[in-house]
């Protein structure tokens, strides 16, 4: 990590919605740090406070029940300490956000230029004219065929993909230094979801924009991310660069998580691992390691810790960058002997050349740093 | 052109004419098995209206359009494609749920496809279905013990006195506690309903199972438990599946076989192996290529993806010749004029491309173009007769066309 402050800073973030029957901490303190130009990708079930957390940036949650506190610092600025019109002045021009399902996140009234406008017009004293010129800019920017004659249609009159360039282009056209992606790429087909995670990395090279890329799917953190935090419960267990996370991963939800999906090049006569069980309930947590009752590992902790002590987020044997929220005391051995050669026998020599700093083996750092993190951050 | 006639031991003639009657009797393949199922040419058109008092037909929208397989006894065809290719449609046909417009549907030999509700009546016992949505399939006011139960009171297979048992068995199998039988589907989750959903589906101990994304609509760790179940019921039961998806790691990893759909066509249809390692086909190219891999991605960055430009076109008005010219990088004059056929290029491989062949080694020249007695540019060729033989069957023949020397009769 450079020495400079990063763009966007949360600490102990936490979410709490006070209900009818007790208080469900869907968010229950959350840090994490991140620089422009760069991806965070956050992974996790539904219901495990990806997107409640997400929202927290973007201050959705003013105005509602939800407690909300900690610090989410971007910019400087503590989000959670500023006014209403305060945030009103950065939401949409700062930070933010594509959302998960394009044909319910528009306004079906309104043509899809007016709607790219609006962001526009309200953050730039411009007139409509121009902030016409600037959406269709922005949607031949995305790849929409023909922007001039598409700006008029109303979002029923474009495919799937062609909706999420256009929230795209809406998210954007304020060049904000933060984007937050809600599942951006979920309700899309394969080929129509690779065309638009080439385009938000096109994107952010070009406008140097920090990324948190929100995602139940691990392939799309692969190919995306720099970071990766995996949550569950509401809380993060694991915390690292994206490779360290996927090679060595030190949490038995992470391994869960990569062991019960099937993929395009593994062995079809292995059998999935499923993780037993079901995502607990918010509201009545179980006690000490919130996964300790899916956890099929936990009796290689003396005594009854995972059931009585809650683990803290903590470097494990891989360096300090790499976190994860455990008590098993060597998660490494226990992965590259009993998880790995059980999902994927063929990768155990590889994954365990792979070093913390994401080299592999004695050769040099491979992982390019870059280059686009170390210029300035970009502003029109 | 070459004109040997190919004799083979399992009955499977090769002229045209012959083939129809012979497709139903013919054997499935390697394995020795059966076809439970055998669907050729089979269509669905649906009628698209023009707004007004009278609601005349402007169009149709050709969701299927002439598609051909087999489902191995006991055995899995998986069937991938993008959204609106027609998978879906394909598996309500097959359960007749719809009316298709024209083609076969021969389970057990026998066409299923113009049969009349009381005669399809019987045979729904053998034919079952798996929904993707386990929020929308059950219905929220029956409970649990009566969504399981009622095939088994509307098939009378039981006396009414045994259909609790009989239910709690059937709950157990799926992993679920058979005391919650007096639940209502709201106070469980989304993967036990699924459990519930396919419950359902084993009442009437069925032959045939379309399991139409079946796992899609699940959290990634129920996705597991799900797969792992459907695996151990057929393996339990003996059931043969059409399992169809989108997800094509999920289909990779529960069918031996797999169809790749564009557009209402099958555009590649192969085993496993043959599909994922040696696609042939543009479409199955880009569509693996667009699969994030997080194992590649993990080691050493992410693979070179084959970029696919625009959207599906639109299925009433599908594009001349082959229905994936618009998108394809390989496309040339005779894509548009001809369309190409789906033609077996392997012991259990066919592929519908003029150019078909590995990435980064397809052939310059179309590989069909005198079988089809048309010239390079796909104008009809004078010179040239069509070959009879290059009309789409079901199943796998013994023998195939080869595509380097460009004849037909290769043999493994």
């Amino acid at each position: 990590m450079t020495s400079q402050a990063p763009l966007l800073s949360v600490k102990d973030l936490k979410v709490h919605f006070p209900t009818q029957d007790g208080i469900v901490k869907a968010t229950d303190g959350l840090s994490f740090d991140l620089e422009s130009g760069k991806t965070l990708g956050i992974v996790g079930e539904s219901g495990s406070g990806k997107s409640v957390s997400s929202s927290a940036i973007l201050g959705l949650h003013r105005g509602t029940s939800a407690k909300v506190s900690g610090e989410i610092v971007l910019n400087d600025t503590d989000l959670l300490t500023i006014s209403d019109e305060q945030m009103r002045r950065r939401r949409g021009k700062n930070v933010a956000m594509i959302f998960q399902d394009p044909l319910s996140a528009m306004h079906p009234y309104y043509t899809v230029g007016n709607q790219i406008m609006e962001a526009y017009l309200v953050h730039n004293k411009v007139s409509k004219r121009e902030a016409k010129t600037r959406a269709i800019e922005m949607l031949d920017r995305v790849g929409i065929p023909q922007p001039d004659r598409r700006v008029n249609d109303y979002p029923h009159q474009f495919s799937g993909g062609m909706r999420q360039r256009a929230m795209i282009a809406m998210g954007l056209i304020n060049n904000p230094g933060l984007l937050i992606a809600d599942e951006p790429t979920t309700a899309l087909d394969v080929t129509v979801q690779a065309q638009i995670l080439d385009l938000l990395q096109d994107l952010q090279r070009e406008f140097n924009a920090a990324i948190i890329i929100i995602t139940h799917d691990l392939g799309v953190i692969a190919e995306m991310a720099d970071d990766v935090l995996v949550m569950y419960a509401g809380r993060a267990v694991e915390y690292g660069p994206c490779k360290e996370i996927l090679t060595h991963p030190e949490m038995p939800y992470t391994w869960g998580l990569l062991s019960s999906v099937p993929d395009v090049t593994g062995d079809t006569d292995a059998r999935l691992i499923p993780i037993p069980g079901l995502p607990p309930s918010l509201l009545n947590p179980p006690s000490g390691c919130a996964f300790h009752p899916r956890c099929t590992h936990k009796d290689k902790v003396k005594g009854n810790l995972c059931k009585t002590e809650m683990p803290e987020l903590l470097p494990g044997n891989r360096g300090p960058e790499h976190t994860k929220r455990c008590h098993l005391a060597d998660p490494e051995q226990i992965y590259f002997t009993e998880i790995l050669p059980e999902i994927a026998p063929d990768l155990v020599e590889e994954f365990a050349e792979v070093n913390p700093d994401g080299s592999v083996g004695d050769a040099e750092p491979v992982r390019s740093s870059d280059a686009a993190a170390e210029a300035e951050e970009k502003k029109i | 052109m070459t004109d040997q006639t190919v004799t083979s031991d399992s009955g499977s003639a090769k002229s045209a004419e012959q083939s129809s009657e012979f497709a139903a009797s013919r054997l499935a393949g390697g394995d020795g098995r059966d076809a439970i199922l055998e669907v050729e040419n089979l269509r669905m058109y649906f009628p698209v209206k023009s707004s007004g008092v009278i609601r005349r037909t402007v169009g149709h929208v050709q969701a299927v359009d002439g598609v051909s397989f087999q489902v191995p006894a006991g055995g899995a065809l998986g069937l991938v494609g993008e959204s609106g290719c027609g998978k879906s449609t394909t598996g309500r046909l097959i359960t007749r749920l719809y009316q298709p417009t024209g083609g076969k549907i021969m389970f057990e030999g026998k066409d299923i496809a113009g049969l009349s509700p009381k005669k399809l009546m019987p045979l729904r016992r053998d034919i079952q279905m798996i929904f993707q949505d386990p929020y929308t399939s059950l219905n929220p006011r029956h409970t649990v013990g009566a969504i399981v139960g009622a095939p088994l009171l509307i098939h009378n297979v039981v006396p009414k006195k045994k259909v609790l048992p009989r239910v709690q068995e059937l709950l157990e199998v799926v992993g679920l506690n058979p005391e919650h039988y007096n639940r209502y589907p709201n106070e469980f989750s989304g993967g036990q309903r699924q459990r519930i959903g396919i419950a359902r589906a084993l009442t009437l101990q069925p032959k045939l199972l379309v399991a139409d994304e079946p796992v899609s609509a699940l959290d990634v760790s129920i996705q597991a438990q799900v797969v792992n179940l459907l695996q151990d019921l057929q393996r339990e039961f003996d059931i043969s599946f059409l399992f169809i998806a989108h997800d094509l790691a999920v289909v990779r990893h529960f069918c031996p076989e797999v169809a790749v759909m564009y557009l209402g066509k099958i555009v590649e249809i192969a085993d496993r192996e043959t599909l994922y390692n040696h696609p042939q086909h543009p479409y199955t190219q880009a569509l693996l290529s667009a699969v994030p891999d997080v194992k590649q991605a993990a080691i050493g960055g992410r693979r070179e993806r084959i970029r696919l430009e625009g959207d599906v076109p639109s299925p009433i008005n599908p594009p001349s010749g082959c229905r994936f010219r618009t998108r394809c990088p390989l496309a040339q004059e005779i894509c548009a004029k001809q369309e190409p056929p789906l033609l077996q290029i392997g012991e259990r491989h066919k592929v519908a491309c003029h150019f078909a062949g590995e990435i980064g080694q397809h052939p310059t020249k179309p590989v069909t173009a005198r079988l089809l007695g048309i010239d390079d540019q796909g104008n009809p060729d004078p010179g040239a007769t069509p070959d009879p033989n290059a009309v789409e069957q079901p199943g796998f023949a013994d023998t195939w066309y080869d595509v380097q020397g460009g004849h037909l009769g290769a043999k493994a």
